[in-house]
């Protein structure tokens, strides 16, 4: 995927370029001062998401919340995927190996669902964008409702 | 920002030398691969930035566009690629070109959740019934969000975020 990035933006840069100068410089200008704006927020991110991944290792995460039923579980389930920064490749076959091992499916969906829509470690590069009461308000909401799509998904596979 | 989160990671680090060691070489790696991504996509940004005007972008997607804009926002973030941090300057480009609020916070829901080829793959490890389910009872969830968020924030909020972003 990487080489298909470039290729479009090397080709579509080119072709910035021929048609004019002056606003291929102020795009790549603009390009330039928005990198250089994200680097401290990215690098927080990523350092806090390397240290969690190093630090709770599969076995970890499998012995929490791998046969844990009920709320309790959830909760934990919950803490979990939103604290934590898991490329979904990453993820996916985790879960899958986890509810073969007994754990519970709506765990899993909470998992999952607070993994994707809520980023505890995220947050100062969303908030960077969108300020703080919308970050908070926005993984709030999507914590909450996080335990919605758990029982639903529940529902929809124990039927 | 950084400082504090330089902060958090340095007890763990000292507590674990071996594990923070490890930490250190996986965020070498993901700085790496980082690096990898960001220029070319800047680049795209920076060229849409300043090759399409706002006049051709704001129709489609502004207040005013209503349940189209909104449906708009939910397919260009589904067919995203890309984690999630790039999401948030794809969505600073948007909202100069004038989409509103709202249609952002779709975008970024829709980008987080709701990715055709995550859903693919998350089909393929946890099963049809548990992908599908998922997928629309998150659809239904982001769409209520952004409607909440959309009116719980004040608007001197909203208005600082706008005034942030407003096209130069």
């Amino acid at each position: 995927m990487t080489w298909f990035l470039y290729i479009t933006a090397g080709a579509f840069l080119a072709a910035s370029a021929l048609s004019s100068r002056e606003k291929t410089k102020r795009a790549l200008f603009k390009a330039w001062k928005s990198f250089v704006n994200i680097v401290p927020a990215f690098f927080s991110v990523l350092l806090l998401v390397s240290f969690s991944i190093a630090f709770l290792p599969e076995r970890v995460i499998a012995s929490l919340i791998g046969d844990e039923s009920g709320f309790t579980g959830q909760i934990l389930a919950s803490v979990l995927g939103s604290l934590t920064l898991i490329p979904g490749f990453i993820a996916f076959p985790m879960a899958k190996m986890l509810l073969e091992n007994g754990a519970g499916i709506a765990q899993m969906a909470v998992f999952v669902s607070t993994l994707m829509m809520v980023g505890v470690m995220t947050a100062p590069l969303e908030a960077s964008f969108f300020g703080w009461k919308a970050t908070i308000l926005r993984n709030g909401m999507a914590y909450f409702y996080s335990f919605i799509v758990g029982y639903a998904v529940w529902t929809a596979v124990t039927l | 920002m950084v400082f504090v989160s330089i902060a958090l990671v340095l007890p763990l680090a000292a507590w674990r030398p071996s594990l923070g060691g490890e930490a250190v070489r996986l965020l070498g790696e993901n700085i790496l691969m980082v690096l990898g991504i960001l220029p070319p996509v800047f680049i795209l940004l920076g060229l849409f930035d300043v090759w399409i005007p706002r006049e051709r972008v704001a129709p489609h997607m502004d207040e005013s566009s209503g349940a189209k804009g909104t449906a708009l926002s939910v397919l260009l973030g589904a067919c995203s690629a890309g984690p999630l941090y790039i999401a948030f300057p794809v969505a600073e480009v948007m909202l100069r070109k004038g989409t509103s609020l709202r249609n952002i916070f779709v975008f970024i829901g829709a980008w987080s959740t709701m990715r055709i080829p995550m859903i693919l793959f998350e089909i393929q490890n946890l099963g049809f019934v548990f992908g599908l389910s998922r997928y629309f009872v998150s659809l239904i969830g982001i769409l209520l969000m952004a409607y909440l968020l959309d009116r719980m924030l004040p608007l001197s909020e909203k208005g600082g975020i706008m005034d942030r972003f407003r096209e130069e």
